[in-house]
């Protein structure tokens, strides 16, 4: 860990301005992953500009109907929040099927967002990593990936990003404000993380001088037919192989619209919108639901150890279509799959 | 005996319990003292090689730092192998740290920065730089099969393979049925909750004082002595209290070399703490490769049992352990052939883990003896029951107990094994597969050489001390409980002390041989204070204890009695103030009784049955259920032991489905290197755990009749979990753990 300096933002101008004047300033929210990569010299920032004492950790409605989730709401006050556990409860169980309740206190809705890879590699700086340092190669590719991508990867790199959070925000087309030096801006939420093409340093297309401010949530919000579908290694405290949000709009039998958000397989939460569609209308039966899984894992490539999540996807899609369908969400922390 | 039981056999609560959660404990690394320095470890990054460079000048220039140890600065040490050898050490040359630019595997120990904070330590560590010449490495074993070898030395304690017996291959050729397999598990890491540390206190009379993580306090007394060139008398280790350690700390590690070399020479105290990294920077269990093959007759009699191991080591020791004797003790068979070898792998040399040899060799036997059983049609625990062994047929001696048979019974009964449809696939609940399996566990109740003291004083209280070590396993609250019920002493008015190098002699915490060893010990001890008291107490008027024996009398509630006449007592207290002493002092040894123990074996034995449930379609596994019916002599604590076997359980359930240590072959590189990607399992995924302890009396053992309860939870308990998952699944995977990827 290096030395740094701290200084707390009283304002998001102030805190824009403290970021913008040092190229290897960060903000620090929770810290639950920046601390950990300062620890490892991964992150080696010279200030860090604490962000928690800004006014961002309010759940508020917004005009249109729906909710907007300030920064600095934590992890936990979200997924137990009222309106968000009835009118998001996908969102809830998203989150609550991440990390430990430990972390989750401490974790901010906007410091999830930009949380880093788990790649073995990139948290040890004893081996190349284009993502941690460019140009330094992918130790990945040919070493162990078990936890890695199969869609929508390069030659650069083949992480994933963690987060089981921003997987039900990619299916509630949530929407992210953003406030920097020139301004403020929104980024819709699938063109907020990146796909790691030949800069894989870059995750996000966050400018470095900006700030998250919120995170705002459509009205429509699929209470009625939805299920976050995690598998992993152990019952709880792992990252996903693979993770499903599935969220529907039913009518009766039929399937008005459809959203699927894949985790733990790709550089962002991956999502399929062709594929997606061939569900409009139609009748929610487990053919009908292999024919999508088919469609969104057509392009799917295995590294080896990973290979086996391409299997694995498919039949995560059709069982969260299926849980979705039926109204039945998967319960958390339950290893018993639905 | 002099005894009537009030402690030995109750349910009793930990006696350092308020300690722990109070925080009063104090660890390795929570002793300060004024003046402490702090050391951070530099750890290499290549597997094999040669440093060319390290340049520490930026690192030095950080104000605070104090000095750099690598091995261009090192000052001279021991020069002969035999001082770097500690108790535990397997046959060849014990790695040194920053001995020269030689890097033997990744995550070496390359440099110490010392600095007067931690942080500030942490901080110059990173600004070490340094170059290698790296040489090809190979950290595959599978690449290493042509290059085994049979260890030349034999490790001392480790019975090497049994010679055979018969002609095994040609019994396996002409065997009705046969079942020939290879099986698998992963390298993996003790991983307890205190990482590895060492506070060393420069006491500035050329003396130190080690708090040290370690199972044995004299173990790294007698190593720092020796390489350092401190008079025993001059090295004081303790060892209080330790966040588990399973095994990795068998062995001084080399944060206490670390420390102990920058104490001498900056004459500070110095403390180096491992991090959660580096913790996988030493010890693990040993990747190993098992062939089994088997032959029966058509009724699963068994006519040809082959077991060949080949494990990895270091390029510089031959660790070795006892995976491919154990169905030598299990089951009666004619033809026999056990053979183990070793290939050298650039990595650390493995240390022993919970059960080591014995959660791994069993968990390939008894997965074997499930195939057999689906080969031949026999019900797995007929199976076993038809080939039972009365006798150890590796040392041609009976057992000195053996309640394998009642194990069985009673762990079959209450889980319903009756109700299992033997057929994989057969038994489902919804979407879920549903399978039952079972194995069998033993582990050999050892006992050492132990000695002890205690110290009864006028005020009635006794104090009672070894050198051993309690690792979590609850060695505080038996010997309390033992010396307590020896001179019938209320128990709050006993205090047992113990990690103190000073103390009389204690082999180091292992092998389950503590409950045994030092038990006895403090038995033999507190019985010559019962003796001594006696003997005063013969010349009291009013008594008559002058016309019997010491075996004729007992000692409850603070009295020494006449065992047929209970209320002819005297309070110790008086008998003490009539010899007009003050204290009653005695040192003693307890020895293992050849005598009487040679002509026997002496084993644990238990039968552990699991069900799991798998998904069908995703693979996902659970186990909702698991029986552990355990024979383990005289059950000293019923709460204590009762821990051990479900911490046995659970550790032997996370062998079977979570727990690996990815080597990228590549780098030779251990990658998962924390508890975030390093899975042991958690709260969700433990479900019923039903521990049975089955009645067992054993007089030859050892004179207090316990086998030891610390590893046999976990051996058989793998592959119970790997048996049910084929009888729900149909799919056998023969290397563990059984993750989803390799199940789907
Ligand atoms: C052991 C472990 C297990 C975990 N398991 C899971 C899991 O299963 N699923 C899961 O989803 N997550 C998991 N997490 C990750 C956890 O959710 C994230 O670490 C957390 O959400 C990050 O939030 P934070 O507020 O602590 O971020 P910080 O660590 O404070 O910051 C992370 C990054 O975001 C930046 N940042 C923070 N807030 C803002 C803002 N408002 N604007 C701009 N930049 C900002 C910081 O500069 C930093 O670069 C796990 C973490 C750990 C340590
Ligand atoms: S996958 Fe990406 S993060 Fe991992 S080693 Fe390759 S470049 Fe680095």
């Amino acid at each position: 860990m290096n030395n740094f300096s701290y200084t707390r933002a009283s304002d998001v101008g102030n805190a824009v301005a403290e970021i913008a004047a040092d190229n290897h300033a960060k903000f620090i929210a929770g810290g639950t992953n920046l601390i950990d990569l300062m620890k490892e010299n991964v992150v080696r920032p010279t200030r860090l500009v604490d962000i928690t004492r800004l006014p961002l950790n309010e759940i508020t409605e917004n005009d249109d109907g729906g909710l907007r989730l300030g920064a600095l709401c934590t992890n936990a006050d979200t997924a137990y929040n009222e309106q968000i556990e009835r009118r998001y409860p996908l969102l809830s169980s998203a989150i609550l099927a991440g990390a430990s309740p430990q972390l989750r206190n401490m974790a901010t809705d906007g410091g999830n967002l930009l949380q880093r890879t788990r790649c073995y590699y990139f948290y040890d700086t004893a081996t190349p990593c284009n993502k941690r340092e460019p140009g330094t190669g992918c130790s990945a590719i040919n070493g162990f990936n078990r936890i890695h991508a199969i869609l929508g990867t390069s030659d650069e790199c083949i992480a994933t990003h963690p987060s089981d959070m921003c997987v039900a925000l990619a299916a509630l087309e949530a929407v992210v404000q953003v406030t920097g030096k020139n301004g403020e801006r929104v980024i819709p939420f699938a063109d907020f993380h990146r796909l790691p093409g030949d800069t894989p340093h870059i995750d996000n297309n966050l400018k470095p001088d900006e700030i998250i401010t919120a995170i705002d949530l459509p009205k429509q919000g699929f209470a009625e037919n939805y299920t976050y579908l995690k598998l992993r290694d152990r019952a709880s405290y792992a990252f996903a192989l693979v993770s499903v949000a599935a969220a529907l709009d039913m009518d009766g039998d039929t399937i008005k619209e459809a959203r699927i958000a894949l985790g733990g397989v790709a550089h962002k939460p991956w999502r399929n919108a062709e594929a997606e569609a061939m569900l409009n209308n139609q009748s929610a039966t487990s053919e009908n639901f292999q024919k999508v899984a088919e469609a969104i894992i057509r392009d799917a490539k295995g590294f080896g150890h990973n290979t086996f999540k391409i299997g694995l996807a498919k039949r995560a899609i059709v069982r969260a279509l299926a849980q979705a369908a039926a109204g039945k969400p998967q319960p958390i922390a339950e290893k018993k799959i639905l | 005996m002099a005894t009537a039981t009030n402690y030995i056999g109750q349910p009793t609560s930990r006696v350092d319990g308020t300690a722990k959660v109070t925080g009063a404990a104090k660890y390795a690394a929570e002793y300060n003292v004024p003046d402490l320095t702090y050391g951070y470890v530099v750890s290499s990054e290549i597997a094999k090689g040669k440093i060319t460079k390290l340049d520490t000048r930026e690192a030095l220039a950080i104000p605070g730092v104090l000095q750099i140890f690598t091995h261009e600065n090192r000052p001279n040490l021991a020069w002969f192998d035999s001082s770097y050898k500690d108790d535990i050490a397997p046959p060849g040359s014990p790695f040194r740290p920053l001995y020269d630019a030689e890097v033997k595997y990744s995550g070496q120990p390359i440099a110490l920065v010392v600095a007067e904070e931690f942080e500030v330590a942490r901080y110059a560590a990173s600004l070490v730089r340094v170059e290698y010449a790296p040489k090809p490495h190979e950290t595959d074993l599978n690449e290493k099969r042509e290059e085994a070898y049979e260890p030349p030395k034999k490790r001392s304690g480790i019975p090497p393979p049994a010679k055979p017996r018969g002609d095994a291959e040609r019994a396996f050729d002409n065997a009705a049925v046969q079942h020939e397999a290879e099986y698998r598990h992963a390298i993996e890491h003790h991983n307890p909750m205190e990482m590895h540390a060492s506070t060393v206190v420069w006491e500035g009379n050329g003396k130190i004082t080690v708090y040290d993580k370690t199972q044995g306090a004299q173990n790294s007394q007698g190593y720092v002595a020796g390489i350092f060139g401190f008079k025993q008398d001059d090295v004081r280790v303790i060892s209080s209290y330790i966040g588990g350690a399973f095994g990795s700390g068998l062995r001084p590690q080399y944060q206490l070399f670390l420390a102990v070399l920058a104490a001498r020479e900056l004459k500070r105290s110095v403390r180096v703490t491992l991090t959660r990294q580096q913790m996988f920077t030493f010890g693990y269990r040993p990747d190993t490769i098992q062939r089994l093959a088997l032959g029966a007759t058509a009724d699963g009699t068994l006519e040809a049992f082959m077991h060949d191991a080949l494990a990895n080591t270091s390029q510089f020791e031959d660790f070795q352990e006892d995976d491919v004797n154990w169905s030598g003790l299990l089951y009666k068979c004619a033809n026999t052939k056990f053979t183990y070898k070793l290939a050298q792998l650039d990595l650390y040399t493995p240390i022993d883990m919970r059960a080591p040899g014995g959660a791994t060799g069993m968990y390939a036997i008894e997965a074997a003896m499930d195939e057999l059983a689906y080969k031949t049609g026999v019900d797995p625990i007929e199976l076993r029951l038809k080939n039972y062994s009365e006798k150890d047929q590796n040392k041609d001696k009976p057992y000195s107990s053996k309640e394998l048979r009642e194990c069985y019974r009673q762990a079959a009964e209450k889980f319903g094994w009756s109700k299992r449809t033997s057929e994989p696939r057969s038994m489902r609940d919804g979407k879920e597969l549903v399978g039952w399996g079972m194995a069998t566990g033993i582990w050999e109740a050892f006992q050492q050489k132990a000695s002890a003291k205690a110290t009864l004083g006028l005020d009635g209280k006794l104090e009672v001390g070894s050198a051993t070590t309690d690792i979590g396993t609850g060695t505080y609250t038996i010997m309390t409980q033992i010396a307590a019920e020896t001179l019938g002493i209320p128990i709050d008015d006993v205090t047992f002390k113990l990690g103190d190098s000073t103390l009389p002699t204690s082999p180091v915490e292992g092998g389950s041989w503590t409950a045994s060893s030092i038990g006895s010990a403090v038995k033999v001890v507190c019985d010559a204070v019962g003796e001594k008291l006696f003997k005063i107490a013969q010349e009291m008027d009013g008594y008559s204890f002058a016309d019997v024996d010491y075996k004729d009398v007992a000692f409850s509630q603070g009295k020494l009695r006449l065992k047929r006449d209970a209320s002819h007592a005297v309070p110790i207290v008086d008998v003490m103030r009539y010899g007009k002493i003050n204290a009653i002092e005695e040192e003693a040894t307890s020895s293992p009784n050849y005598l009487k123990q040679n002509g026997y074996s002496s084993y644990a034995h238990s039968a552990v049955f699991v069900e799991v449930k798998v998904d069908e379609e995703l693979g996902m596994i659970r186990v909702t259920r698991a029986v552990n019916a355990v024979a383990g002599g005289r059950i000293l604590n019923p709460k204590t032991a009762r821990s051990q076997v479900l911490g046995g359980v659970v550790w032997g359930i996370s062998m079977a489905l979570h727990e690996e240590t990815y080597t990228d072959h590549n780098l030779g590189r251990f990658m998962n290197h924390n508890l975030a990607e390093y899975h042991v399992p958690v709260n969700a995924d433990i479900h019923d755990i039903e521990v049975i302890f089955v009645e067992e009396h054993d007089e030859i053992v050892n004179p207090i009749g316990a086998k030891g309860l610390g590893e046999i939870g976990i051996v058989g308990t793998a592959a119970a979990v790997a048996n049910a998952v084929y009888h729900a699944t149909g799919k056998r995977v023969r290397d563990l753990p059984i993750t989803i990827d390799k199940l789907l």
